[in-house]
This record gives C-alpha cells, structure tokens and sequence, in this order.
C-alpha cells in the first residue's frame, strides 16, 4: 500500500497510542515516545512493523506516541493511520484485520 | 428468535467504540451483554478508527460469558456497510441496528449479515441481530419489526431518541414512555425475544435509577441498557430473587426431577399441579438465583 499523504489515527488518552504515517523514500523509520520504552519499546515496534509489512507497506515514515496501549489497539492504530495516510479508509484491507 | 430461554439479559453495558481504555476493560464489570458503540458515542472523523479498534479489539481480549453486541451505524449513512462487514468477520454475537422503523430495515441487515458470513467464511447463521426502537414509527411497527427475523435476539426502547420524535422530553416518573414501553415489550414477548428498556443517564440520581429500574422489572423487560459500570450491581440487585421466591422454585425444580424419574407426565407439587407457566417461572428465578450467587451448584439456597 503506497503512503500518499501524513495522516494520523489514535489520541493521547491513556491506554490509547497516536500513530502519524508520512511519505519516506526508501524503507521504514520508527520514532516511537513511550513511558515504557524500556520494557515495551521493541514489542511496540514490532507490532507496528508486523502490521506494515502486513499491508504492504514498504516505505514510510512512522511517529508514534504511547500511552500504555495493548497490542491489539497498536494494530489498529495502526491500520487506521495506513489507511488514511493511503486514503482506502472505504475500502478496507479485510485480509490485514 | 436466536436462544432466548436460557441467556439472562438484565444488563447491556454501552462501551464507546473509539475509546482503547473502555473497550480494553469492558470485561471486568460482569455485565450480562456489553455493547460497543460504532454509531452516536464515535465522532463521524472517527468512525472508522473505531471500526478497527472494536474488530482488533474483539480478536484478543476475553470478555468471558458476557453476550458481546455491537450498535452499528445506521442504514443510512455511509460508514453501515463496512461497520456490518468488519463486525460479521470478527464473529460478534449481535449486531445492534439503531433507529429501526420497520421490518424491512431489519430484512436488509439480515441480507448484508448474510452477504458478510459468506464472503468471510463465518458459519450461516451464526450472527444474531437486535433492533433499537428510537422513534413514534418504530414503535408503532415493534411488533412487525420484532418478528422480522430468526436471528432476531431482542428489541430495545431508546427514550432520548423516541421522546424528541414525540415533541417531549424524559420526565422523572417516565409518563412520556408508559406507551412505547408496553408497545416494545409486548412486541417482544409476542415474537419471543427479549426487550430491553432504554438508559438512565443521570448517574447521580440513584433514587431515581433504582424506582424506574423497579418499574421495568415489574412490567417484565428483561433488563436495561446502561451508560456506567456502577449501575450493573443496581440493576442485578432489582433482578435479584428473594430466598422465598428461590425456595419456591427450588421445589419446583425437585418435584419436575420426580416426575420424570416416575416416568410421570403430570408434575405435582404439595398436590397441586404444577403446570407450564409455573416452571418456566422457576427456572428463570433458578438462572436469577444462580447469575445472583444466591444457590450452590445443586440449587441450594445460600444463606447470607
């Protein structure tokens, strides 16, 4: 799935994550802002990887701030952000969910 | 008319669907159905960041025993079909259509539903779905809308709604809803699903909360639906069975087990024959009982 625009899906609440996508040129860059960074930093990242690879996304840029989400709601996240970010919030990935 | 004799429904907790932390605990509260909202709690630039959250959500967490139901967007607007899709392929219990007004709205969920099963592999029939009566028209067509089809669980009076379309407002001793509720109830009773009266927001009046609780379980709803956790324990304990009223049942209960062991067709209990009405009474006080922890494993009664 092709980035064509920043978009952003989550809030700041607690238990919530805010995921911001933008374009990049080449590969996948993670700047992730969390409490528990370093217990959970690399589990975070992994789901939000997983999830990317998962939609097909190649290249993008991804800023993501935590508030103690679980795993299920970084997925969705981060779902919601590809998908607006590649503007196919109509059509979802049924296969990726 | 999907199951309907055995699940208690006293309580239906709303959980709105775009919030992780409400979504995330919806589970510890014992509600008897937890219903994430999709549709008024979700701002239309958020409807479908809740979709996700709610599906992914419903793939992880464990809920328990609770009925797990879901209120869509209406048939109306653009967000339905994709909210139908995504709930259908995440095996939710029940599927909640807002603002019914007549049974071919209910005919068109149970087609997309069915569309939806077949397209994600999910068995054929496995998706219940309950209607919200939200209007003068729905009401009036309850009965219609009730019977409209076998996947049908339960319908719901939604006051704020129903009392805007009636050019009136919520009244504290409910004047404004003495209609709508017989009408819904009776709708229920006669296709033999449940009905569920509509929420009491006003969490400070708790008075108020337990004497229009009272008045519902005395018409014979089958529960409430409700805004805050801390009303699950009121509702229960209006719903709760009095030790007589256990007692009662329990004998009940023991003189039908005779019967069959005696191959006897007729049941009778301190020589009185014990007919249908009166069983089907006391195995619903026995679910109460045991939903209460008021009985042991056998059905005795526990003092407290």
């Amino acid at each position: 799935m092709e980035i064509k625009e920043t978009a952003v899906a989550g809030t700041l609440e607690s238990s919530d994550i805010q995921i911001m996508i933008s374009k990049a040129a080449t590969g996948i860059q993670i700047d992730l802002q969390s409490d528990v960074e370093k217990q959970f930093g690399d589990q975070i990242r992994n789901v939000i990887t997983t999830t990317l690879n998962a939609l097909d996304v190649t290249a993008a840029k991804v800023k993501a701030v935590d508030k103690g989400a679980l795993d299920c709601v970084i997925k969705a996240r981060t779902i919601a952000a590809v998908q607006r970010a590649s503007q196919t919030t109509d059509q979802p990935a049924w296969e990726v969910l | 008319m999907a199951e309907n004799e055995e699940r208690l429904r006293r309580t239906m907790m709303f959980v709105p669907g775009n919030n992780p932390a409400m979504v995330k605990d919806a589970g510890i509260y014992g509600a008897d159905s937890i219903m994430f909202d999709l549709e008024d709690s979700v701002s239309m630039s958020e409807k479908d960041a809740a979709r996700v959250l709610v599906y992914e959500a419903l793939q992880t967490q464990d809920y328990g025993n609770a009925e797990l139901v879901v209120r869509v967007n209406g048939q109306d607007t653009p967000y339905y079909a994709n909210d139908v899709k995504a709930m259908v392929k995440a095996g939710i219990d029940v599927i909640r259509l807002p603002k019914a007004e007549t049974p071919e709205m209910v005919h068109q969920l149970e087609d997309d539903i069915l569309a939806a099963e077949k397209e994600f592999g999910r068995e054929v029939g496995s998706t219940h779905l309950m209607a919200a009566i939200e209007s003068a028209k729905g009401v009036l067509n309850a009965p219609q809308i009730a019977a409209a089809s076998d996947r049908m669980i339960g319908i719901a009076l939604s006051a704020e709604d129903y009392t805007t379309d009636m050019k009136t407002h919520r009244y504290p001793d409910g004047a404004e809803l003495v209609f709508a509720r017989n009408m819904v109830l009776h709708a229920a009773r006669a296709a033999g699903v449940a009905a569920f009266d509509t929420v009491f927001t006003n969490m400070d009046d708790t008075e108020g909360f337990y004497r229009e609780t009272e008045y519902i379980h005395q018409l014979g709803f089958d529960g409430k639906s409700l805004v805050n956790p801390r009303q699950i324990a009121m509702v229960n304990k209006v719903y709760e069975p009095t030790e007589k009223e256990v007692l009662n049942a329990k004998n009940v209960i023991n003189a039908i087990e005779e019967a069959r062991l005696k191959g006897s067709g007729v049941i009778s209990m301190n020589g009185q024959m014990v007919d249908r009405p009166v069983v089907l009474r006391a195995q619903r006080v026995m679910r109460l009982a045991k939903a209460s922890n008021l009985v042991d494993e056998e059905g005795n009664y526990i003092e407290k």
